[in-house]
């Protein structure tokens, strides 16, 4: 049997926490922020890492780039125990955490890129050929020469991406990569990630809450809650199950009492707005609204998608369990 | 009146609580506070070799001094205040002019709660840890002990606006840092943290008790050393009042001019 | 040897890349180099007010004095300039850039220090300077090759006594971050301690913070043989010679502590 790129066999982290439970009293306990994972992932692949806040997504990762140790289990990534061969690892695995500075705060951006090649010890030629891909790729060209406090987010997080790249990592951990992105800007990190995928064959682990990203890159994800894994399989197969739920959320010129229209079904409200969840392969978007705004006066509309959050919530809730998920990995 | 009086004590009590979400640091600073008491003792204890007295302050006079400083000094917290230089550069200041108390105001309950804490938690363990080494000297008067309070809060108001007043260069630059560097090297010098106003040469300290500064620390101090009593007391709190006024003034007219500013170029 | 070599290098590049940054804002930089000047120099008023008052203290002269100070003064400014930023370690675990740090090919003491270099610190050194040349012309000194020598070694076996101080007692914070001020007893605490002569302090406190914390090997001995002065304390003075051994064995403590303080980070943080 071959090796996986990444191999994981009941992986565990607990922490001591201590809460305040008087003036001067604190009492300690343990958590168990992971809680006997495992699964594998094979060269090549793209992998959405999912689940609530809190679930233990962070720190898996933490766990795979050789940032925390192990409370028990094993990590192999790319053939190595991460944190016994830390600055080893480190060069064949880029990280990106969304919403934190890996670049030097108050240098223009290409001259993080340079210290970065220093650092990595990245040949010249390799350094100038990647850099141009990616000042192509994400149009890095206007703000090359701007530090990076001054950039946009959206500016930042592509500086961030090319910095995790430059030294041409084997996998990449994207944590959250594009939170508070625009549209725009989501849509040419996804692109980027895509490319570097099919051309380099590079493997991505990203953690996102946006079902879009996973939608556009993953075709498998890892469901994690309460430190355990959940499902592990097909986005498509997921989506089945719960992806045709769809929710209107309707304004109405007055509050009114929970609408009853055909084929949709209102699951909150708040004053005059109201949340209706409809099955998307039963009724259409536009049927359903000519039915709502044939019983009331309506002053907006706005139709969401359903939320790879929400999935895992109703998922988590029992109200759907993914029980004939595959489980892959042993 | 009742009402804006509730909401400064709801303000002092989140500044109160703010601190004392943090016990862990609380203890690292008394720790390190403790030492640095012992180390300014002996050296103060030292030139006592030589003489009994010097500018009104015998031995023990002196190293009492320096445990109330030490007690002071997170109390009155001069330097490395930035808190509105902070919301300044955010921008959270504009959230903090739609309120219904004026900005300034809010913050000084915050900092009295701030400065509650900070006196029994930072203050009074290491002056309990010098009393145990040291001949330190307390007040027996009731009075005097009153006296050291009232003190004590009009030192904390008088360092509130001077603290002000650097943060509020913000509205102006980008650079707080560098203000505030030479207005804390002025304040803790002319202040007598370092070394009694007394113990400078006459010209020296002559500049320095026309400034604002003795106001935050070196007054407190005396009146809790008994340097100055009796009616001269008095005469002290009435100077630490005129320089909360003038310094209050100061900082609510620069305050709002660079209110005005923000406003005029849109933030 | 390629490595350390290699490392230095990348360093002097990082350093370089922010001194550029910097001088960008000549204004800030200079209010700011001026205040680092007046902080430190504020130490020396102090000793002068001191001594407006009395003609000695603890058998030592102002500019007797001010030899110690300066050479504490320097040590400790020379030691701003390369580790200040350790300051900022504690802040950095608590939001993520130390994690960081872990992630990149690097050793962590290495990019800690490399990160924030500020040039404006360099008003310290210049401070020190000036109460250096002070002393050595109001002073008298019998000076030999060796006294000479000594001086001159002073200043970096100093620097890295105080800086593996530094290193050492921050790493604190990789166990409790709210920690970092205790540090501060140690770091700043002993450049204070070592202003003044050390004779002057209780017995305990100098056996604590003088031989065990090394204190006074960074400017008492060295002092001592410079003005070649009895040894107020009647120690052996074989001991004015100890600070290089003195420098080696914290440096290596000190690497040793951060070690087991980041592995302990590792199994416990997050």
């Amino acid at each position: 049997m071959t090796m996986a790129l990444i191999e994981v066999e009941g992986l565990r982290k607990d922490f001591t926490v201590t809460r305040k439970t008087g003036v001067l009293r604190r009492a300690r306990a343990v958590v168990h922020a992971v809680d006997g994972l495992t699964f594998s992932v094979e060269r090549g692949e793209i992998v959405g890492y999912i689940g609530p806040n809190g679930a233990g997504k962070s720190t898996t990762v933490k766990m795979l780039t050789g940032i925390l140790v192990p409370t028990a289990g094993r990590i192999s990534v790319g053939g190595l125990v991460p944190t016994d061969r830390r600055t080893e690892l480190a060069r064949r695995i880029g990280v990106l955490f969304g919403q934190r500075v890996q670049l030097w705060w108050d240098l223009p951006l290409i001259e993080s890129f340079e210290l970065l090649r220093h650092m990595y010890r990245v040949g010249a030629d390799r350094y100038r050929e990647n850099l141009a891909t990616f000042r192509e790729l994400l149009e890095l060209d206007p703000f090359l020469g701007t530090p990076v406090r001054q950039l946009s987010l959206g500016q930042r997080v592509r500086g961030e991406l090319t910095a995790a790249m430059l030294h041409d990592p084997e996998i990449l951990f994207l944590d959250e990569p594009t939170i508070g992105l625009d549209i725009v800007a989501k849509q040419r990190v996804r692109e980027f990630l895509l490319r570097a995928n099919r051309e380099h064959g590079v493997t991505v682990l990203l953690t996102t809450h946006d079902l879009a990203d996973i939608e556009r890159l993953a075709r498998r994800i890892l469901i994690i809650d309460h430190g355990r894994l959940i499902y592990d399989g097909e986005l498509e197969a997921l989506k089945r199950r719960f992806g045709p739920r769809r929710v209107l959320v309707v304004d109405l010129v007055e509050p009114a009492p929970p609408l009853r229209v055909d084929g949709g079904e209102v699951v909150r409200t708040d004053g005059p707005r109201q949340w209706i969840a409809f099955d998307g392969d039963r009724i259409t978007a536009a049927a359903l609204i000519a039915a709502v705004t044939a019983v009331a006066a309506v002053r907006d509309l706005t139709l969401e998608e359903p939320e790879i959050e929400s999935v895992v919530r109703e998922i988590y809730a029992g109200r759907a369990r993914p029980e004939a998920g595959p489980i892959r990995g042993s | 009146m009742l009402a804006s009086l509730r909401a400064d004590l709801a303000m002092a009590r989140r500044g109160y609580a703010r601190y004392a979400a943090y016990p862990g640091a609380a203890l690292a600073g008394i720790f390190t506070n403790t030492v640095f008491g012992f180390m300014r003792a002996f050296i103060l204890l030292a030139l006592y070799q030589q003489r009994a007295n010097i500018g009104g302050y015998d031995a023990s006079a002196a190293v009492t001094y320096v445990w109330v400083g030490q007690a002071l000094l997170m109390t009155v917290f001069m330097w490395g205040w930035l808190d509105i230089a902070v919301r300044i550069r955010t921008g959270d200041i504009a959230t903090d002019l739609v309120r219904p108390i004026h900005p300034l105001r809010a913050a000084l309950g915050f900092d009295l709660g701030r400065a509650a804490y900070h006196i029994v938690f930072r203050g009074i363990p290491p002056f309990v840890v010098g009393m145990a080494f040291f001949p330190v000297r307390l007040p027996s008067e009731i009075a005097v002990w009153i006296a050291f309070l009232v003190s004590l809060v009009l030192a904390v108001v008088v360092s509130f606006f001077f603290r002000v007043l650097y943060n509020v260069v913000g509205f102006w630059t980008t650079d707080v840092r560098g203000t505030m560097m030479l207005g804390g090297i002025i304040a803790n010098l002319f202040s007598g943290f370092l070394i009694p106003v007394s113990f400078f040469p006459d010209w020296l300290a002559a500049i320095a008790r026309a400034t604002p500064f003795p106001s935050i620390v070196q007054t407190p101090i005396d009146i809790f050393v008994g340097t100055v009593s009796g009616p001269a007391i008095v005469g002290a709190l009435v100077t630490q009042i005129a320089w909360a006024i003038a310094l209050g003034l100061a900082a609510r007219w620069t305050f709002d001019l660079g209110v005005r500013r923000l406003v005029v170029q849109g933030g | 040897m390629g490595d350390l070599r290699e490392g230095a290098a990348l360093y002097l590049r990082i350093t370089a890349a922010r001194i550029r940054a910097q001088l960008q804002y000549r204004a800030s930089f200079a209010l700011e180099t001026v205040g680092m000047f007046f902080v430190t120099f504020l130490d020396f008023v102090v000793i002068l007010i001191i001594f407006a008052n009395v003609p000695a203290l603890a058998g030592w002269s102002r500019a007797e004095v001010a030899l110690l100070y300066a050479i504490s003064a320097l040590c400790f400014a020379f030691t701003d300039l390369v580790v200040g930023q350790l300051d900022w370690l504690s802040e950095w675990v608590r939001n993520g850039t130390f994690d960081g740090m872990l992630v990149r090919p690097r050793g962590t003491l290495f990019q800690v220090i490399s990160s924030d270099f500020q040039i404006r610190r360099v008003g310290k050194i210049v401070q020190g300077l000036l109460v250096l040349v002070y002393a050595l012309v109001v002073l008298d000194i019998q000076w030999t090759p060796a006294r000479a020598l000594m001086l001159a070694a002073a200043i970096p076996v100093g620097t890295v006594i105080f800086i593996s101080i530094w290193v050492l007692t921050i790493s604190i914070v990789f166990w409790t971050v709210d920690g970092r001020e205790a540090a501060n007893a140690f770091t700043y605490g002993g450049s204070f301690l070592a202003q003044f002569p050390i004779n002057l302090y209780d017995r305990w406190l100098r056996r604590f913070l003088g031989y065990v914390v090394p204190i006074a090997f960074v400017a008492y001995f060295p002092s001592l043989y410079i003005l070649d002065k009895p040894d107020p304390l009647g120690l052996p003075s074989i001991l004015q010679f100890a600070a290089p051994v003195v420098a080696v064995v914290t440096a290596i403590a000190a690497g040793l502590v951060w070690r087991v303080a980041v592995r302990h980070y590792q199994s416990a943080g997050g």
